[in-house]
């Protein structure tokens, strides 16, 4: 297929889209420059800043709706960022529909988020430090997402990288945080290694990094070429975004404060993987085999966190496992192709929504709870929190998918289209798809009952349950109201909005299946799971796991994807690694030190040759000058020449 | 009887020599009719007038090529470029030698039986501004360089030689401090460069048995001929090359130079760094471009060899050097023969790439010099390499300057030393010297560690309570500092105005 695109460069309002990055940015350095200057006021700076973005961001996004549908792109090209020789690459940034919708999900949610995180993180002396990594969050995202070539996308995605890095860790004093920091880290260097290398390939290949120059010509290129760049691509978005074989960072990242938990892990950042493969669709459409991979992944992921999410206790690890899983049917619809390419896309923005608010309501049991994560010892906190109750029951039900609310619009679309794929294949994704909807059902139930249901289970003394201040629960009230109606919002408009990025939708395949059994089927399926784990928790659970089943020991360990990393990667890294030292302190190091011994030495006895007396350094020249001479006269003779 | 035929002058052209050659002239006259206490300034300010007036002069005669008295002196672009830096750097070691603040008196005496530190040392310090002879000692010998890389035939040559060195020994007997070890090494100095001038004449004569005449020229066209015998070409060729090769520090007949370089006062060590070794590779280049040209292919392995025994003898010695000057001292030895790799490259570019290095060079190692001429103690510059540990916490400033000098000398990019290597080994390899430049980035290698380790030594070791202090510069030094290392800068980072000057002016008249 051959697909030209064409950006238009930025005029008007449009032009000054790189303040979207810079007001973060300046904020984030005036708040970590100033130091101890900025603590009383450098939270609400760091709010401001957001929602300044924010403000900024929709006057961009009105702008550009009122464009032809065919013009909604805005090019802005700042400097010439790297030219060495062949490679050009521009510090230019891309407003364009898809960026568009990026841009409100970050600094909507972000500018509710920071505003929850000023209550949360009231009585922590590190508050400034982490609004302005906040900060910088925000503004690495943005340039992400705004970028308008490989190389800005990947300066974003190190930049974010870094921000989440330094967040997981913000409270670095505890070895569970600082282990998850650097956990999260490499796990994200491995993809981010394959970014790179594809990004290098896309240079090699076509000769430039360019979106439009790239996407016009990926149909010059072999297909073997495409699938390589296409897998590294993914390898890059499976890291960032905590897909299988690089999901386990993501759990363990639950270790940071739980607004970064919302805003970075399950809302924005996870996502940058989705926005990656979506932005280079004109890739991954090029090559099915690419694609099946794309799909495979989304799958079996998807699975994998319903399954691991059912078998944890700790309520942000639920969360963080619903994410992967969540995550998992983005990448199941951005693999599909086509039309599942918007419905990806709004899915990540009602998930961005309904994730935010629920794990800020998790914060919200958390800071009424003495920090207490087990919701084992939870129960009937309805009674104590009636705010918290009521918002996360509506992300609850949005995640499930109980019409009329945002999940329901999102994620039933997925399963059908999963369903609709063309070959035997619809049955497997398909299957996998809706039997991914009745595990999230049973695992968010089981959750959700036995959080805010059911008899009260606390082990901790004078443990008073309170409803958190008004600063943490008016952000909580409006991601509930988000999460109500954004499905429905945008599953009618969005779609169109989209065309200019993904293409019009082409025809159908036949379905196996028809859309009403469909949405019958996954509304069967969502009920029995929420119904059976509403009948086994109604009554509570016991304090600590008890001895389980195959599947759920195996669940409980993360389906031992740690024990299968630690045993493939991790052991033998560390032997190599000693190998290595051995060898270069034995080996490289001795030739090095023999070598430079020698020298030394040479240079010590030459040294005495500097005796300091004329005489014996005009023997010295004269010695010279003979040879000097005799070289010369030897080559006319013929001697040496 | 015949009339007697005078030879056509053009007086613009030898205008810049002139100038020099008057100003000091004068400056004897000065030194005899005013009285001590203004002197110094007169003395001063006539010396720098006089290289700034040259150097104009210079700029006007920029696109003269011509050769005038009867073929003595060539003004082409080599000529007018190398004046040039010689006049630049020639001002800038000025600024150094001029400098009387960091010390009472100055650096230099004249009466040198006077002990150190004794009374009548004292009241000769503050009474007068120390030796103001080497004002005009420093611009005949400037002079002597000038016309040293424009002499055209052997005899004017071996003249200028004489000039630029006989003032330059009696400035190496002047210093303040260490007597007996400067005026040891004048008189080694002395004594190793008349030998080696023996040497240089001896060549001059033996060519002049070959080609019957001793114009460049003459030289030229006898070598084309294979009737003449070759047994004179090669012998005179052999011992002009030495007498040059001393005055350029090449090993073997290096052996002076760390001797001379640590006895002599600083910034005369300086000048020698910078401008002699500018002027003997100005002469080098003319004799073998010029004269020699058509024997490339005999001397280019002889040359060859004594390049990577310079660098090899350079390096390898700098290692274990315990003193300062003696470091900078191989370092200039081993860059010597970086220098020698981009003559031997025998083209266009390796003329042009010679003399940016010569440039580059000189201002990194009057910089280099200036802040040795700045760490001091009670007996004066504490040029042992311990004294100068944990400088970099004391006065992160000059030390920082100091560590930007020493990774210029070790090639690191954004400094004029990589784009001064990179040129010359860009020009050998294209000259088909491969060979010389595979020793030149062993060699590379080696001499940064030495480099390194001062740098260590600098901001990595505690100073302890010997560490000496850094006297605070006056006007002149702090300007040369500047100078040198904003030149350092710029040469690394937009090093094109500068090669395109030294394309344009690499064409040789003959």
């Amino acid at each position: 297929m051959e697909q030209t695109v064409e950006f238009a460069p930025a005029s008007g309002v449009l032009s000054g889209i790189w303040l979207l990055v810079a007001i973060p940015l300046a904020s984030a350095a005036i708040l970590l420059l100033l130091g101890k200057r900025a603590d009383k006021w450098g939270h609400w700076l760091g709010v401001l800043a957001v929602a300044a973005t924010f403000v900024l961001g929709l006057i961009f996004f009105l702008d550009l709706r009122g464009l032809d549908a065919e013009a909604r792109s805005a090019q802005v090209s700042l400097w010439d960022f790297i030219a060495v020789g062949n490679l050009h690459v521009d510090f230019g940034l891309l407003f364009d529909p898809l960026a568009g919708v990026f841009v409100l999900l970050i600094t909507g949610v972000g500018s509710l988020i920071h505003l929850y995180a000023v209550g949360y993180m009231e009585h922590d002396p590190g508050r400034r430090k982490f609004f302005g990594y906040f900060n910088l969050f925000v503004a690495a995202m943005l340039l992400l997402v705004l970028g308008n070539n490989y190389v800005m996308l990947y300066f974003g995605w190190e930049g974010v990288g870094l921000a989440s890095y330094l967040l997981i860790s913000f409270w670095y004093t505890r070895p569970s945080a600082a282990t998850a920091g650097k956990k999260a880290f490499l796990m994200n260097r491995v993809g981010d290694a394959g970014l790179a290398i594809g990004i290098f390939v896309m240079f090699a290949t076509l000769g430039t990094t360019q979106y439009d120059e790239v996407f016009g010509n990926v149909s010059a290129l072999s297909s073997t070429t495409v699938l390589i760049l296409g897998l590294l691509l993914l390898l890059g978005a499976a890291g960032k975004s905590g897909q299988f074989p690089l999901h386990a960072w993501l759990p363990d990242a639950m270790e940071g404060p739980t607004p970064v938990s919302a805003l970075i892990h399950a809302a924005t950042m996870v996502t940058a993987g989705v926005y990656l493969i979506a932005r280079s669709n004109a890739i991954f459409t090029a090559n099915t085999v690419l694609q099946t991979v794309v799909v495979s992944v989304g799958a079996l992921t998807l699975l994998m966190g319903c399954i691991i999410g059912a078998a944890k206790d700790d309520i942000k690890r639920v969360l963080a496992w619903s994410t992967v899983s969540q995550i998992g049917y983005m990448f199941l619809g951005v693999g599909l192709g086509g039309g599942a390419y918007a419905l990806a896309i709004i899915h990540l923005l009602a998930h961005g929504f309904f994730k935010a608010n629920m794990f800020l309501g998790a914060g919200s049991v958390m800071h009424g709870m003495h920090d207490q994560v087990d919701i084992r010892r939870f129960g009937g906190l309805r009674k104590y929190m009636k705010w918290t109750w009521l918002t996360f029951m509506m992300g609850w039900l949005a995640i499930i998918g109980i019409p009329p609310l945002s999940g329901y619009f999102s994620k039933e679309p997925i399963i059908a289209a999963a369903f609709e794929r063309g070959d035997w294949t619809s049955w497997l994704y398909g299957m996998a798809a809706l039997l991914g909807a009745g595990l999230t059902a049973f695992y968010m139930t089981r959750l959700f009952v036995l959080t805010f249901h059911g008899p009260e289970r606390y082990t901790e003394d004078n443990q008073h349950p309170h409803e958190s201040p008004f600063i943490m629960t008016v952000p909580l009230m409006l991601l509930a109201l988000g999460s109500i109606g954004a499905g429905w919002l945008m599953s009618t408009s969005v779609p169109d909005w989209l065309e200019p990025v993904f293409g019009a939708e082409e025809g159908h395949h036949e379905a196996v299946l028809s859309h009403t059994l469909i949405t019958i089927l996954s509304l069967v399926v969502t009920v029995l799971g929420a119904g059976l784990a509403w009948a086994m928790f109604r009554r509570g659970t016991a304090l600590a796991p008890q001895p389980a089943g195959v599947v759920v020991t195996a669940a409980r360990r993360n389906l031992y994807t740690d024990a299968i990393n630690e045993a493939v990667f991790e052991r033998p890294g560390i032997y190599l690694t000693r190998a290595l030292v051995f060898l270069d302190n034995k080996g490289i190091d001795g030739l090095v030190n023999g070598i430079a011994a020698g020298i030394g030495g040479t240079s010590g006895r030459l040294r005495r040759l500097q005796t300091g007396f004329v005489r014996s350094y005009a023997l010295s020249m004269l010695t010279g000058a003979v040879l000097v001479v005799g070289a010369f006269l030897a080559i006319q003779l013929g001697w040496l020449a | 009887m015949e009339d007697l035929k005078l030879p056509g002058i053009d007086y613009g052209a030898l205008l810049p020599m002139l100038i020099l050659f008057g100003a000091a002239c004068v400056g004897i006259l000065v030194e005899v009719f005013t009285p001590r206490r203004s002197r110094n300034v007169i003395q001063l300010s006539l010396a720098l007038l006089a290289v700034v007036a040259s150097f104009v002069a210079v700029i006007f005669q920029h696109d003269t090529r011509t050769i005038t008295i009867g073929g003595a002196v060539a003004i082409d672009g080599p000529t007018l470029f190398l004046q040039g830096s010689l006049l630049a750097l020639g001002l800038v070691s000025l600024l150094l030698i001029g400098e009387r603040q960091i010390e009472r008196g100055g650096p230099f005496v004249s009466q040198a039986a006077i002990t150190v530190g004794s009374q009548k040392d004292l009241r000769q310090a503050g009474d007068q501004p120390g030796a103001t002879e080497v004002y005009p000692l420093t611009v005949f010998s400037l002079g002597g360089m000038l016309l040293f890389v424009a002499a055209n035939d052997l005899l004017t040559m071996f003249i200028a030689l004489e000039v630029l060195s006989l003032p330059l020994y009696l400035m190496c007997a002047l210093a303040r401090r260490r007597r007996l070890l400067s005026q040891e090494a004048a008189l080694k100095y002395f004594l190793l460069g008349s030998y080696a001038s023996a040497f240089f004449l001896f060549g001059v004569a033996l060519i002049y048995g070959f080609a019957g005449g001793i114009a460049l020229s003459q030289v030229h066209e006898a070598v084309a001929n294979p009737e003449r015998s070759q047994v004179l070409l090669y012998g005179g060729l052999a011992l002009i090359a030495i007498g040059l090769l001393f005055k350029a520090a090449l090993a073997p007949f290096h052996v002076w130079t760390p001797d001379v370089y640590q006895g002599a006062p600083t910034p005369v060590t300086a000048l020698m760094a910078a401008c002699t070794k500018v002027a003997a590779f100005g002469a080098l280049l003319r004799i073998l471009y010029v004269a020699f040209d058509g024997v490339r292919w005999d001397f280019q392995p002889v040359l060859g060899t004594i390049a990577v025994l310079t660098m090899l003898v350079g390096a390898v010695l700098a290692i274990t050097q315990t003193d300062m000057k003696r470091l900078l001292a191989y370092s200039s030895i081993a860059n010597a023969g970086y220098v020698l790799v981009g003559v031997l490259a025998l083209n266009e570019e390796g003329l042009s790439s010679t003399m940016f290095y010569l440039v580059a060079y000189g201002f990194s190692v009057l910089a280099a010099f200036g802040i040795v001429t700045l760490v001091r103690d009670a007996d004066g510059e504490a040029t042992h390499l311990a004294r100068w540990a944990g400088l970099g916490r004391k006065s992160p400033l000059v030390a920082g300057a100091f560590t930007f000098i020493l990774l210029a000398f070790a090639g690191i990019p954004l400094t004029s030393g990589f784009t001064a290597k990179f040129a010359v080994f860009g020009a050998a390899v294209e000259g088909g010297q491969t060979w010389l430049v595979v020793f030149g980035v062993i060699t590379s290698m080696l001499l940064a560690f030495p480099y390194l380790r001062v740098v260590v030594l600098l901001w990595l070791s505690e100073p302890s309570e010997t560490t000496p202090t850094v006297s605070i510069p006056g006007f002149l030094t702090s300007a040369a500092l500047v100078i040198g290392v904003v030149a350092t800068i710029a040469l690394g980072v937009v090093p094109a105005p500068l090669i395109d000057l030294t394309r344009d002016a690499a064409q040789f008249v003959r």
